[in-house]
């Protein structure tokens, strides 16, 4: 039912309330006083020269699109899962081709090297 | 009029029942995560054969709330060419979502009091453990966009690690647990705990709890995954440049990601509240003896991650994505063909 997931609201505006709350009390009670020098990102002492925001190894792309993937599958595999006694043995054919077919892909991108960080 | 506004519900609990329940979670996990802190330092100089924080209070026992007020007093330092929005969102989107993921996590069996059935948990909703996933799963952005929005290299760094490794785990985690699923037949925890009446989980799924607390170690950054706050090559890693209470909501962020994670590990598979030696669960003693038996369990599994924490020294980065996606992904999919095929097989016959 819709209604069980109500309580969950009023938890997540406990949680705003705290969030928000401690963060503004920190900076009512705390100092500020900032100076450029204290403002500098941390650099391990090195006046830094450009700023952090820059291109990154395509090795995190290449991950994040594999997770996409591979998540998906186990959203499919959760219902299944609390039905598998009930489809008996056509759920797991039908199940074992689906984990076959993404068996294989996760083979495949292995062999690409899509799993290789050594460079 | 006063007994009206006493009944008017929220979902199946009355208002004040919901409101009692969530100050307690909050309440429950801010002090949990603050003493783990002590325990975590108390466990480290025992086993490095020092005392530890022993001067506030007696055996330190202080210590926590001395930290809190000394976080709470410190100035925000803030760097320079920040996202504004992102650096002040960041830390309470970690904290908060880890708080949030606990609404659905019992402590103990329904319990009758006066003929209320008593939930100990704060929602109790049917698809608990898809939920506990998905929202701690938001500790993600927290991560990504922290260290992104403090322009600071090894900040950006960091969180780079970190979201890829988070994301590569999350999958190990969710397919170890789906043999659990098979098995209990539901996503309730409460359900799951019940169906271990006879047998905890860990028993017929040693391979799947293997699986989830290696997963759950990485997913809370733990050693030997701690490689987003790999301190001797990034500083501290995504939260570099966060001081004062930022700072503090990333660290009450991870600690509650513990408590979260091995509550979870206990419900799923060590038979949560269900005690080794008998008891009626009849009233709500019996339901608080059973809250003592889960938090007991619980605490078993987080001293073990202290443990491995001074046991077991720092993968290397390529190593970890390796065992996440080339042992731990396989072993996963393994463990869900066995226990499927084997329960599909029992049903049929």
């Amino acid at each position: 039912m819709l209604s069980d997931y109500a309580p969950i609201l009023v938890f997540l505006g406990i949680c705003v309330a705290f969030g928000v709350g401690v963060q503004a009390l920190s900076a009512a009670v705390g100092p500020r006083k900032p100076t450029p020098e204290k403002e500098l990102p941390y650099e391990s002492g090195i006046v830094p020269l450009e700023s952090a925001r820059r291109r990154f190894s395509v090795s995190f792309y290449v991950t994040a699109m594999l997770f996409i993937i591979f998540d998906v599958e186990s959203i499919f595999l959760f219902p299944w899962a609390t039905i598998v006694r009930d489809l008996k043995i056509f759920g797991l054919v039908e199940m074992g081709i689906f984990i076959a077919t993404l068996f294989i892909a996760l083979i495949y991108v292995w062999a690409k090297g899509a799993l290789r960080w050594e460079f | 009029m006063i007994a009206d506004l006493a009944h008017f519900s929220i979902g199946p609990d009355y208002w004040w029942v919901v409101l009692i329940k969530g100050v307690i979670v909050l309440g429950f996990l801010a002090t949990a995560a603050a003493y783990l802190t002590l325990a975590e330092r108390k466990v480290s100089a025992h086993i490095q054969l020092r005392i530890g924080p022993n001067r506030v209070g007696p055996f330190g026992l202080l210590q926590p709330a001395a930290d809190a007020v000394k976080l709470l007093f410190k100035e925000n330092t803030a760097p320079a060419g920040r996202d504004k929005l992102l650096f002040w969102l960041a830390p309470a989107l970690m904290a908060g979502a880890a708080i949030l993921a606990y609404a659905v996590i019992p402590l103990s069996g329904t319990t009758n009091v006066n003929g209320y059935a008593l939930h100990w948990n704060m929602a109790h909703v049917n698809v608990a453990l898809l939920y506990v996933l998905a929202i701690t799963a938001l500790g993600v952005y927290a991560i990504f966009l922290g260290g992104w929005a403090a322009n600071n290299k090894y900040s950006l760094l960091g969180a780079l690690r970190s979201s890829a490794q988070l994301i590569s785990y999350e999958m190990a985690v969710a397919f170890a647990l789906i043999g659990v699923v098979i098995l209990a037949h539901s996503l309730d925890l409460e359900e799951i705990v019940n169906a271990q009446q006879h047998a905890w989980f860990i028993v017929m799924q040693p391979l799947a709890g293997l699986l989830y607390f290696v997963g759950a170690l990485a997913e809370t950054n733990r050693l030997p995954f701690d490689l987003p706050e790999a301190e001797t090559e990034l500083i501290a890693g995504y939260h570099t440049e966060y001081s004062s209470m930022r700072f503090g909501f990333y660290f009450l962020g991870e600690y509650v990601n513990m408590v979260t994670v091995c509550s979870l590990a206990t419900a799923l598979f060590l038979g949560g509240w269900l005690p080794l030696i008998p008891w009626i669960h009849s009233d709500w003693l019996g339901g608080l003896v059973g809250v003592m038996w889960f938090l007991g369990k619980a605490s078993i599994l987080l001293f073990l991650m202290m443990w491995i924490r001074w046991t077991l020294p720092r993968l290397r980065y390529d190593r970890l994505m390796n065992l996440g996606w080339k042992v731990l992904l396989p072993l996963g999919l393994l463990n869900i063909v066995i226990t499927g095929s084997v329960v599909a097989a029992r049903a049929a016959s």
